[in-house]
């Protein structure tokens, strides 16, 4: 996708850039996240760089005996959070192809980012 | 202009906090508002009630608690960050078991909403992160 007129809008953007596991970041954000969409707030999610690997399906708990963060994205439709982005270099680079990807997302093309974070007027880093 | 800072920095281990104080006082001196600093992520170790830093180093800790003081600025921190960092206040504490609270007024546990609610209703919300 790098037409601009075809970006969602919202009222918060939360941006994910690191994977699961090996840090809280991505926990910590899908947790605004859902904390915003429960208060009604229109919520959309780009994922990119890192955290593009949050979308891999077949994801488990892991060795550090953490919850992960997949049921967390599975949890997303029940909240009405259903703009889900990525960075189609980002996907590509770790090679997540549509068929790998356990919850789907729209393909965005990096240039699109600063338009996406313009049509937010709320924008979380994560 | 009413401001609201984001902190996701653990203080002293990255400059995150550091930044953030001296936007604070830059922001302050030029006639605007700080209303609202939210701690998430490492962040929440900001409010930690025993700080105890080298006396020839700026000690983070009071520098929040004087914002609060002189200007009103709300210390919030995420509850759910800061229990599982071992940040409680009295109530948390004696909720769950634990000897003595970590965590002191100024600073006040509150839930993510508040963070949501504080973008909202500023006029700007900057973020400081690692």
């Amino acid at each position: 996708m790098s037409h601009e007129s075809t970006l969602p809008e919202g009222d918060l953007l939360v941006v994910l850039r690191h994977g699961p596991h090996g840090s809280l970041w991505l926990r910590e954000g899908l947790e605004a996240a859902l904390v915003a969409a429960a208060l009604g707030q229109r919520v959309s999610l780009l994922f990119m760089g890192p955290g593009v690997a949050a979308l891999a399906a077949g994801q488990q708990r892991g060795p550090l005996e953490q919850k992960g963060t997949l049921p967390m994205l599975e949890m997303l439709p029940l909240y009405e959070v259903e703009n889900l982005l990525a960075v189609d270099e980002d996907l590509d680079a770790l090679g997540l192809d549509a068929d790998r990807l356990a919850v789907p997302a729209v393909r965005v093309v990096p240039a699109a980012v600063a338009a996406l974070m313009a049509r937010h007027p709320l924008v979380l880093n994560f | 202009m009413r401001y609201a800072l984001l902190v996701q920095g653990g203080p002293y281990s990255h400059q995150a906090t550091h930044s953030a104080l001296r936007f604070a006082e830059a922001l302050i001196r030029r006639g605007h508002h700080l209303e609202t600093v939210f701690f998430y992520h490492d962040g929440v170790y900001n409010a930690a009630r025993l700080l105890a830093p080298p006396q020839d180093e700026p000690h983070l800790g009071d520098a929040w608690r004087r914002l609060h003081d002189d200007h009103g600025t709300r210390l919030q921190v995420c509850i759910a960050a800061g229990l599982r960092r071992g940040l409680l206040d009295e109530r948390e504490a004696s909720r769950h078991g634990k000897e003595g609270a970590s965590l002191a007024p100024p600073f006040e546990l509150t839930g993510l909403g508040q963070l949501v609610d504080a973008g909202l209703s500023h006029d700007r919300l900057i973020t400081f992160a690692p």
